[in-house]
């Protein structure tokens, strides 16, 4: 039970959530750490809130969490759930894809409690989800506005605007000042946090027989429910091992999987996909790899941290950027990474995802990539059709 | 002067048909002339502003709502889906895709190819769907974004960016005119924007008027049936003085036909009032309106007058003293409400049926709009439990023919009216009740369980 009169000591670190035998092998590791992100009681937010700490729940794509880290709170990504749903979908019509109900069902069943609620207009379902938490659940819930004309000169110094904005209501929310240094703090330790991730990516892309994709998925959700401090420490403990790891190379497809930016695969699917295929890179949770880069510390950190969503930023269907045409940055990914096919895989009922799976199919046929196409849903169980599927698709192109 | 009963009743349909087939006829004197066309969204449309550069102006989704209306939008998204496009994406884009690749060809006309895309964020849609022109035609696309709300009315925020959002706004609209500038090869003409907001403030003011007059009884036009063809003309036709002419005639007709109380029903009385949030189902239209006007049922008010009228809904005149600040504001205004109509409408639905004393409400969610139906579900709970009303939830899609039943419509539109004429036994019964006890000693309020019918 939480007590509300209970605080996290300003500057102290934060409380330690994932109880993690050191003796474990990197396999016995990262099913452990599988465990608490597939955990429908969400013990990670639960022993935060039981240590006096705040959250915000945030829902795709992204999010600068560092806003809610500055603040103290502990920003946790809401990217839905397989669970049966008892109690959100009479709140739904049809026609919508699964994720916004079972993140709602999430909160309405009490699994996540949180203190505040955020979401982008990412898509035309996503952007009710403000106004139907706000009708059901007790705490603010509101959009971060992203600019959709990120190509306009006046987009950083409104995004600016949005931060500083959003901020003001972290603030209100727990009661704490947020000044320029402890924002500065916040984007050192997430820069780290995004370069130990993107460490995790090169090893999928080089060695990609040392590293699953259902493992490194795990290891990049798990950021979404602990505290980067904690997750820093975990993936710089590991990584190293993961390089030693002893795994032989097998002779499997290179391939990128693309469609993974809001709903999510089963992880089961993506274990039935690596029986076949190198998953060498992907756009799996890329809202907690979005920025490509360190954002600067010195200076403004709310215009470093606009400037970075604009500038130095990866890609999405949700995301309408003149200068990352979705096509050629896919092409882009598949080149850098040396996968020989792509899996465009789309969300039931994800609208941004169905209409760029055609965008795709063109780009990839004019580049004469092969490329094979399906949808997903969250709550799926079983996927022998498509593991038939993708087994074929493979055998065609690896004995052609 | 007022013309006689037989010229002015129904001439606003007529008149209404008349100019868009003129409107069309226009579109395929441009496409046959080589001409391309300004392609442009109802929510925040901006054609003040591309009227300056007297560019065609073309809307795909009145195109596309025309391919249903007359009954050949299967072939349309047939086509669509054979290159490649889910069922499950938005009809309007699918439509609009295969009449470019049927080089514009169209029931109405031919639609010239778009030379510039002009939209907004209103809908995230009107964005993917301008994608598909840039890639199938490479012609620049404008995003003119708008931020919206940024919660549900009642939410205690630390504050709004109002002035920060709206220079963003401004800002984007001067990127837009150098990007028109060069589009069109012509300069801005600041006095000409002036005129054409001026005689837009025209047609504001008169569809502000149309709006109240229903609000009369009996209700003398039907917001969905009629609505779309108004909806049709105030979009087409925003800016022009013939689209003022139109709209100051219609509402002498509406004045004089409140004035001698004549409903869409003739001399049939008006028995249900009832508000439609959504957009109607068009691949079985004037079926659709049948289902409840031969209830007797009016549709006094529609949110699809709200969100779809370009902001000419709300209380908003452009200041010609500061054209192009003016236009930023408006446009925000504007495009914001018909978000917040679609969004946060439970709110404004609830003020609706108090001015507009409806007895019903129909939601009619669709599937290829999930910015309009999303919320509804959800929305309408906080409606009943507000509102002595009964609510009706029926799905089914704005130009898939596939997902419309006709027989399940009727079955549950059918139910909703008998729950309706039970409402009103109910509340004349309990309105002879209350005279016949004193004010002191009645109980309020019927039980809302009774008024729960639902589709």
């Amino acid at each position: 039970m939480t007590d509300p009169a209970k605080k996290l000591d300003e500057g102290a670190p934060p409380p330690r959530l994932l109880e993690l035998d050191d003796g474990l092998s990197v396999a016995e590791t990262i099913d452990w750490c599988r465990d608490y992100v597939e955990d429908l009681e969400f013990p990670t937010v639960r022993q935060w809130r039981e240590a006096g700490g705040k959250v915000l729940g945030h829902f795709q794509v992204y999010f600068p969490e560092e806003l809610a880290h500055a603040a103290g709170m502990l920003p946790v990504k809401l990217r839905g759930t397989p669970m049966e749903r008892r109690e959100a979908d009479s709140h739904f019509g049809s026609y919508l894809c699964s994720i916004i109900k079972s993140s709602l069902e999430l909160a309405l069943t009490g699994r996540v409690e949180i203190d505040m609620f955020v979401t982008h207009p990412i898509c035309d379902a996503a952007r009710n989800l403000a106004g139907i938490w706000a009708r059901n659940l007790p705490y603010p819930s509101q959009i971060l506005y992203f600019p959709q004309n990120a190509n306009s000169a006046f987009a950083p110094t409104y995004l600016r605007e949005e931060y500083a904005r959003v901020l003001r209501d972290i603030e209100e929310v727990t009661g704490r000042k947020v000044g320029d240094d402890e924002l500065r703090n916040s984007i050192e330790l997430f820069n780290e946090n995004r370069r130990l991730m993107r460490e995790l990516y090169e090893i999928k892309r080089a060695t990609p027989w040392l590293l699953a994709a259902d493992e490194a998925y795990v290891l990049v959700a798990l950021a979404g429910l602990i505290s980067r401090e904690e997750h820093n420490e975990l993936l710089a403990s590991l990584i190293p091992r993961i390089r030693e790891r002893d795994a032989q190379p097998q002779d499997k497809m290179r391939v990128v999987f693309e469609g993974g930016f809001c709903e999510q695969p089963p992880i089961d699917l993506l274990t039935s996909i690596s029986q076949f295929c190198y998953v060498v890179d992907d756009d799996l949770l890329i809202g907690l790899r979005w920025i490509l880069e360190d954002v600067p510390v010195d200076g403004d950190p709310l215009q470093a941290l606009a400037d970075a969503y604009l500038n130095s930023s990866s890609y999405s269907p949700v995301q309408h950027d003149l200068n990352k045409p979705k096509e050629k940055m896919l092409l882009r990914r598949i080149r850098e990474s040396g996968a020989e096919a792509a899996i465009v895989s789309a969300a039931k009922m994800c609208e941004p995802g169905l209409d760029e799976q055609v965008a795709y199919s063109e780009a990839l046929d004019e580049e004469d990539i092969p490329y094979f196409v399906t949808e997903f849903e969250e709550t799926m169980a079983r996927y022998d059709h498509l593991k038939i599927q993708l087994e074929t698709f493979v055998e065609n192109i690896l004995f052609e | 002067m007022m013309q006689a009963t037989e010229d002015l009743i129904g001439r606003g349909q007529e008149d209404g048909k008349r100019l868009f087939k003129e409107w069309f006829a226009g579109l395929t004197s441009a496409a046959d002339a080589g001409e391309k066309g300004a392609y442009v969204f109802v929510m925040g449309s901006l054609v003040e502003l591309l009227r300056t550069f007297d560019l065609p102006i073309v809307f795909p989704e009145i195109n596309s709502l025309q391919t249903a209306v007359r009954k050949v939008s299967d072939e349309y998204l047939n086509l669509a889906e054979d290159h490649g496009f889910s069922p499950d994406v938005c009809g309007y884009v699918k439509a609009d895709y295969a009449l470019q690749l049927r080089r514009g060809e169209h029931p109405m006309g031919t639609v010239p190819p778009p030379g510039i895309a002009v939209y907004t964020n209103a809908c995230n849609t009107y964005i993917k769907w301008a994608e598909i022109w840039e890639r199938m035609y490479d012609v620049p696309i404008f995003t003119l974004d708008v931020p919206g709300s940024r919660s549900a009315p009642g939410v205690k925020l630390s504050g709004t960016n109002y002035e920060a959002d709206l220079k963003y706004v401004e800002y984007q609209l001067r990127e837009l005119i150098e990007l028109l500038e060069k589009v069109s090869g012509r300069p801005f003409d600041i006095d000409r924007l002036r005129e054409v907001l001026s005689v837009t403030n025209d047609m504001g003011r008169s569809w502000r008027r149309l709006l109240e007059i229903n609000k009369g009884t009996p209700a003398v036009y039907d917001s969905m049936m009629e609505g779309t063809i108004f909806l049709g003309v105030v979009n087409a036709l925003r800016g022009t003085p013939e689209g003022a002419k139109y709209f100051a005639d219609l509402v002498e007709e509406m004045e004089y036909k409140l004035e001698q109380g004549i409903s869409p029903h003739g001399e049939e009385p008006e028995k249900h009032r009832l508000i439609f949030v959504g957009v109607p189902c068009y691949p079985i239209f004037r079926r659709f309106y049948h289902l409840f006007s031969d209830w007797g049922g009016t549709f006094v008010g529609s949110t699809y007058l709200w969100f779809a009228s370009g902001g000419f809904n709300l209380d908003f005149e452009y200041d010609l003293d500061r054209p192009l600040e003016s236009l930023a504001e408006g446009l925000m205004l504007g495009v914001r409400s018909a978000v917040d109509s679609m969004l946060f409408q439970d709110r404004a639905l609830i003020d609706a049926i108090d001015t507009y004393g409806a007895d019903g409400v129909v939601y009619h969610p669709i599937k290829s709009c999930r910015t309009v139906s999303t919320g509804l579900a959800d929305s309408r709970r906080v409606v009943l439990e507000e509102r002595d009303v009964l609510c009706l939830y029926i799905e089914s899609d704005m130009m898939d023919k596939r997902v419309v039943s006709e027989a399940q419509l009727k079955n549950r539109i059918d139910a909703f009216f008998e729950g309706l004429d039970s409402r009103k036994i109910r509340l004349a019964r309990e309105g002879a009740g209350r005279g016949e006890l004193s004010a002191a000693a009645s109980g309020a309020g019927a039980g809302v369980a009774d008024s729960k019918v639902t589709g």
